[in-house]
């Protein structure tokens, strides 16, 4: 069963089948990661561009360590060396690069929707590496595919979003796809960081993160994006810190054994304290060596669907 | 030049017809007779057949962006005016946000040369403050002296409490209203309504309650100054509120609405289609029933295009760097017959006193009369004819319309006015 879209531009509206043909494929890159040679020849001879059109070191290592690992042809097209500074158009710049004959383009874009966009204007296989505020859809998959490879399971299980929601399209995301695969979520912050009407997506809201911590299996920490503004949402990072920061005396009070995922990078002794982001509860730097075969899994179920 | 039309049913607000059909003949752009002619009457005359057609008062549209000066590849006084005919208006006013804006006695000239001769009347609509920047009030005396008919800074609201003030004191003494565009800035900047819709595109969101607390400000203003406030296309539930309590309360608030914001809701954005993004933003269902329930009661008075150009280049973007607005005089007739007369939300009269009446009155403008003597200013509707909206006929200079390919019931079929007459897609001379 191929998967039923070819482009992967948010978790919304994708089938439960469809994300669980990726975290199996996913399975099975995990383990070509664990050995010697770590690159199969499935995509030779297809090109790959990733559009980088806002800062990105993480992402996009990923993801072109998932191409190369798949023996694709990459080619990276970041702001700085485009002709965006020239005053090209999206629409022209989009055109240009089609007609180089590329198969699959990977778009970071700090305006949402712009990946839908993109599919209207080429007939390449389009994946979102994160849109502006709205989704990140990749991410999501990995750090639900960690979620299951730690906990073996994601039905019934209770994840809660911890952090700046109204501005993450990794909280989007983790939603839509969490949701689907039967985990119940819940998210927690500051009130004004939590989008209005959240609960009509089916998702409980805490404004206490005790009551958080004690309600859930599994806290997906975000980061603060402090180049974003999101410092005008809170009165200081001390009060962020003290009411909703993840540490390990507030892991210890509620007594419990709980999961901390966090998608990096992280700001320690911010949103999390350095004693959980380096404890034994998380699992951050097994997100990262996921999200290379996560990635891996997504490129070569879209790349060779046509 | 004689001229007769045959065979119409005449709908005025201020009039009273019966629903028998009439001719009209009009003498070198002047009605002449209406009724029955002799043979005699009509010698020499050119003949056209409207049965079944409807004729009412020139419709007027006083929300338009002509984008002259500054910005004549998207539209120019002529193709803003052509457009105006086709679409069914023989009046316009034009909003003052060009470059330069039109604050000074010189631009308002400039613009009146341009319409001269035109079938279209245009009236510019001044700026409040100097260059629309909310600091100082224009010279609203000669303004108002060189043709201006209201004052407003539309594409942002007057700044500051203390100019708002300010200006209705001074444009008081002309009687010409403030027309203010409704939004508070520290709380809009964003692309669409903040509503369960822009969580999920993830579009930076503009609270309804950014355009309450101006509407709310500048009525308290109206009541305070006794000055006259115009509130450009409201689109909110509790401003249609606001405004309905100012005028229960007797204060000199009038409210327009566009066709797209009593029509669409933020629903449509899904696509991330530029041309769902427009200022105000497309609301919710809750506020376009609002809306509507505005029309009937009387709480909005007019209904107007806000028609805004805007080049391709600029609307193929992506939505959060596209530019607000969408063009609406070709299609406002036709989405506000569909929508509000079809649907028996208004009756026919009371769509022409918001497209013809409503807006010259608040402007301080004649209401073309159907009587001898009086010049022929008129729009001739089919209120049945199915029609498809296609941009590739627009005579605007710009296509930027959500409404391409929607099926319409009514029609403006022709515009009579200035001596001239459009119909089947050619200007006449009568």
């Amino acid at each position: 069963m191929p998967l039923s879209s070819r482009h992967l531009l948010g978790l919304q509206g994708v089938p439960k089948e469809d994300i669980q043909l990726i975290l199996d494929t996913a399975t099975t890159f995990r383990e070509v990661l664990e050995r010697p040679v770590k690159k199969v020849p499935t995509l030779q001879g297809k090109t790959i561009v990733n559009l980088f059109y806002e800062n990105s070191t993480r992402t996009r290592i990923s993801f072109e360590l998932a191409q190369k690992r798949l023996s694709a042809d990459t080619v990276n097209f970041s702001i700085s060396t485009s002709s965006v500074s020239k005053g090209e158009t999206f629409k022209d710049t989009i055109r240009n690069i089609e007609a180089m004959k590329v198969d699959m383009v990977v778009v970071r874009h700090a305006a949402a929707g712009t990946p839908l966009y993109l599919t209207k204007l080429c007939d390449a296989n389009i994946i979102n590496a994160g849109d502006g505020i709205h989704e990140h859809p990749t991410q999501a998959l990995l750090d639900i595919y960690s979620i299951h490879e730690k906990l073996g399971r994601l039905a019934g299980l209770k994840v809660c979003i911890v952090g700046d929601v109204a501005h993450s399209r990794v909280a989007l995301s983790n939603i839509f796809g969490l949701k689907t695969m039967g985990a119940e979520v819940s998210v927690c912050g500051p009130s004004t960081m939590i989008p209005r009407q959240i609960e009509e997506l089916g998702v409980k809201v805490y404004y206490n993160i005790d009551e958080a911590i004690q309600a859930n299996d599994v806290l997906n920490v975000l980061r603060i994006q402090l180049e974003r503004k999101a410092r005008e949402y809170f009165p200081s990072l001390r009060e962020y810190s003290n009411y909703f920061g993840i540490t390990e005396e507030r892991l210890e009070k509620n007594g419990k054994d709980i999961l901390i995922l966090h998608p990096g990078p992280i700001n320690r002794g911010v949103e999390i304290s350095s004693g959980v982001a380096d404890g034994n509860r998380q699992i951050i730097l097994q997100q990262v060596t996921n999200g290379v075969a996560v990635r891996m899994a997504v490129l070569y179920l879209l790349g060779t669907m046509n | 030049m004689k001229i007769v039309l045959r065979n119409l049913k005449l709908v005025h607000p201020l009039q009273n017809f019966d629903d028998e059909m009439k001719d009209i003949l009009i003498v070198d752009g002047v009605i002449e007779k209406i009724g029955s002619l002799t043979k005699q009457e009509t010698d020499n005359a050119k003949e056209l057949d409207f049965t079944g057609k409807v004729a009412a008062p020139g419709f007027f549209d006083m929300h338009v962006h002509l984008r002259e000066p500054g910005r004549e590849d998207e539209e120019t006084v002529v193709t803003g005016c052509d457009a105006s005919a086709a679409g069914g208006f023989t009046g316009i006013a034009c909003m003052p946000n060009t470059e330069p804006a039109i604050d000074s006695a010189e631009v308002i000239e400039l613009i009146k040369k341009k319409a001269k001769g035109h079938l279209v009347d245009v009236y510019p609509i001044a700026a409040a403050t100097v260059n629309r920047k909310g600091e100082v009030i224009s010279p609203m005396a000669e303004l108002h002296e060189a043709g201006a008919v209201g004052f407003s800074d539309d594409g942002a609201p007057i700044k500051t409490a203390s100019i708002v003030k300010r200006a209705l004191e001074y444009s008081k003494m002309y009687n010409l209203p403030i027309i203010e565009h409704c939004e508070e800035e520290t709380l809009a900047g964003g692309a669409m309504n903040e509503s369960i819709n822009s969580t999920l595109l993830g579009l930076t969101p503009i609270p309804s309650v950014a355009e309450d607390l101006i509407v709310m400000r500048d009525i308290m203003l109206a009541e305070y100054t006794g000055g006259k406030v115009h509130i450009a296309h409201i689109s909110t539930k509790n401003a249609v509120e606001l405004v309905r309590q100012a005028k229960h309360k007797g204060l000199n608030v009038t409210a327009e609405v566009t066709p797209h914001h009593f029509t669409l809701t933020d629903d449509s954005l899904k696509t991330y289609d530029t041309n769902y993004k427009m200022n105000p933003p497309l609301r919710t269902r809750a506020d376009v029933d609002a809306i509507l329930e505005g029309l009937k009661d009387g709480t909005i008075d007019c209904i107007a295009s806000d028609h805004a150009p805007h080049s391709i280049e600029e609307k193929e973007a992506e939505f959060e760097y596209a530019p607000n607005g969408i063009i609406g005089l070709e299609t406002q007739i036709g989405i506000a017959m569909t929508e509000l007369y079809h649907k028996k939300i208004l009756p026919f009269q009371i769509i022409v006193e918001k497209f013809a009446v409503n807006p010259r009155k608040i402007l301080n403008l004649m209401v073309p009369l159907f009587q001898k003597g009086e010049k022929a200013n008129l729009t001739i509707l089919d209120p049945d004819e199915i029609w498809t909206v296609d941009i590739s006929k627009f005579r605007s200079k710009s296509i930027n319309s959500p409404f391409d390919k929607r099926l319409l019931t009514g029609k403006s079929v022709a515009v009579v006015n200035n001596k001239k007459m459009f119909y089947k897609n050619e200007m006449l001379e009568i």
